[in-house]
């Protein structure tokens, strides 16, 4: 019997997604052999890396395992700045048929480049990030990722016209036109960040549409920022849309390096494109399997900007049993937090996303919130405002009151740390149309 | 017998509540009493008006946080002693006072809002000891 072969979508066969079941020998084998030339290649073109593997004393004829990946120099985001714009491209700008940017929080954006043939890796890992999500063709499906510098909706955009889908290339923003746009349009699946599809839920519910009677919106992928189950759990209960996180980062290709299957349980990676490893975040030296750490990917397939042992920031796990869909590419946890995200404060590193797992704790549908960290008398505070809703307000002062204590307590036991709480008015934490913003930091740490 | 009140989370921070009865006005809804209640840095409006529809759905779409819940109206006998006596009815029955108000109008009626534990019970206790609990229909008539 060949065990849950080919069964994305009851049945049908995706060529595209076979390399997903390719047996783990081969898939290894693949993956030396590919490392083993975008070593060479990256020695051979780009000067950063080549002086780096001098400096360790170290040829790319070194690499003759796997484990050999772990001798190899450490990529990070600040060195995509410091060769901006092409400082790290490995073919001329005549190979080159694409262009896209991040925006830098500070200073220049970071830049990418692709090949015809690195077009071509990016559209078919985004259809297999699709497949395994149940996407076919015959559905009508609302792309709010950003179009533009932004590898998110154009990354996408390929994938889905790859697959047959009717794309709509709506980008992001807009948000009652977004409403109008999947109802008369018959959306059946979106793409997007899941904070402003929650955003999305919240217009509808103003505007009187409710997603599960009035939309055809079935299922979502989501992703470009770190989120939770309990925020996966408020989407598919309070839209019906099964939600699916998709991986990426546009240092590595953008979307595509790795998505949930149907058991939506932990990201597969394509790794006949990517190799990753998991660090220590102290150490970085590779941790057992299971082990939480960073993640650290190197393009296997990618000409025009190949990147080597790249920290990604994302803190995460291999999962360690095979997944009983039957792909044979390994999966990590879900991302629910990057390492830049964490802040410190009085000695503790605590991350939003622990602010949000007490929130929903206490509430049981996601509250809009926004931490705010101020330094008094040279003693950090920390305040988290908090959104009422209409469904949490009781016409009683007292109540409202104890829900303010219980948002506390939630927050001291998970982190230790006592933290103000303020409730505010529904609307007055600014909303992003992309990515939320959950950290407001006004202690001056340089001074 | 029982009033719907429109109860309004509001920051308590300068304009908020000015911007909240700008938004009741340029919807023509006309507050018959309210009351605020302020817990430190936030407050709940409480209003009574005849178009409690009208204000929940207009105030609900400006994007306020808000709830509907019930009160009594009781017509309180114009005279010292008169709230006394209205309260000390209900002592035996051990049913509270959570919040009270009064209603402002131009018939000479002294009108208190009131916020029992028990409203049914409190009500009907009050009407068989005599004491006038206005009806919606009655209250906002001129």
């Amino acid at each position: 019997m060949i065990p849950h072969l080919w069964n994305d979508l009851e049945g049908t066969f995706f060529p595209e997604s076979a390399l997903d079941y390719m047996p783990e020998s081969r898939l290894r084998e693949v993956q030396l052999q590919r490392l083993k030339a975008v070593t060479a290649l990256t020695y051979e073109k780009v000067k950063l890396f080549r002086e780096r593997m001098d400096a360790k004393g170290l040829k790319p004829a070194d690499v003759t395992t796997l484990a050999d990946v772990s001798k190899l120099p450490f990529m990070v985001k600040t060195d995509l700045r410091d060769t901006y714009p092409y400082g790290l491209f490995a073919v001329p700008m005549s190979e080159v048929v694409r262009l896209h940017a991040s925006s830098g929080t500070t200073g220049k954006p970071i830049v990418v480049g692709y090949t015809a043939q690195d077009m071509e890796v990016w559209k078919q890992v985004i259809m297999r990030t699709l497949y395994a999500a149940g996407y076919s063709r015959g559905d009508i499906v609302q792309n709010m990722y950003g179009y533009g510098l932004f590898t998110g909706g154009l990354g996408l955009h390929g994938g889905l016209e790859g697959i047959g889908a009717t794309v709509i290339p709506i980008s992001g923003g807009n948000s009652e036109r977004q409403i109008m746009v999947m109802k008369d349009f018959g959306v059946t699946a979106i793409c997007g960040t899941p904070s402003y599809f929650i955003h999305l839920i919240e217009t509808a519910q103003k505007m009187g549409i409710d997603f599960k009677r009035d939309l055809k919106v079935k299922r979502g992928v989501f992703g470009a920022e770190p989120w939770t189950d309990e925020m996966r759990q408020y989407i598919e209960s309070a839209s019906g849309v099964k939600a699916f996180d998709i991986y990426g980062l546009s240092e590595i290709i953008g979307p595509g390096v790795g998505a949930e299957c149907e058991c939506q349980d932990g990201l597969h990676i394509f790794e006949d494109h990517f190799l990753a490893e998991i660090v220590d975040t102290k150490t970085l030296e590779p941790v057992p399997d299971g082990t939480e750490g960073e993640l650290v990917i190197t393009t296997l397939s990618k000409q025009a900007m190949p990147v080597i042992r790249y920290r990604t920031r994302d803190i995460t796990a291999f999962e360690t049993s095979r997944c009983s869909c039957g792909r044979t590419c390994r999966r990590i946890k879900r991302i629910s937090r990057r390492s830049d995200d964490m802040f410190i404060i009085r000695g503790v590193n605590v991350f939003p996303s622990q602010i949000e797992t007490a929130l929903l704790k206490t509430e049981a549908s996601l509250p809009h919130y926004l931490i705010v960290l101020t330094r008094k008398g040279g003693l950090d505070q920390m305040e988290v405002r908090v959104e009422i809703t209409g469904e949490m307000l009781t016409d009683n002062v007292g109540a409202m009151e104890q829900l303010q204590k219980r948002f506390g307590k939630s927050i001291e036991q998970i982190t230790g740390l006592h933290a103000a709480i303020t409730l505010v008015q529904p609307g007055t934490i600014p909303r992003s149309e992309g990515k939320a913003k959950r950290l407001l930091d006004q202690r001056n740490l340089t001074s | 017998m029982k009033i719907r009140q429109i109860s309004i989370f509001l920051e308590n921070q300068p304009g908020r509540l000015s911007k909240l009865c700008h938004t009741l006005a340029d919807a023509g809804v006309n507050l018959s009493t309210l009351m605020l209640s302020e817990a430190g840095e936030f407050g709940l409006l409480r209003i009574i008006t005849p178009d409690a529809d009208k204000a929940h759905t207009v105030v609900e779409k400006a994007g306020y946080a808000v709830t509907a819940s019930e009160v009594l109206a009781i017509q309180v006998p114009d005279k010292p002693g008169g709230l006394a006596s209205v309260l000390s009815t209900l002592d035996p029955h051990a049913i509270s006072v959570e919040y009270m108000y009064a209603f402002a109008c131009r018939t000479g009626r002294a009108i208190m809002i009131i916020r029992f534990s028990d409203l049914d019970r409190a009500a009907d206790i009050l009407q068989k000891a005599g004491f006038k609990v206005i009806k919606s229909s009655n209250l906002f008539a001129p």
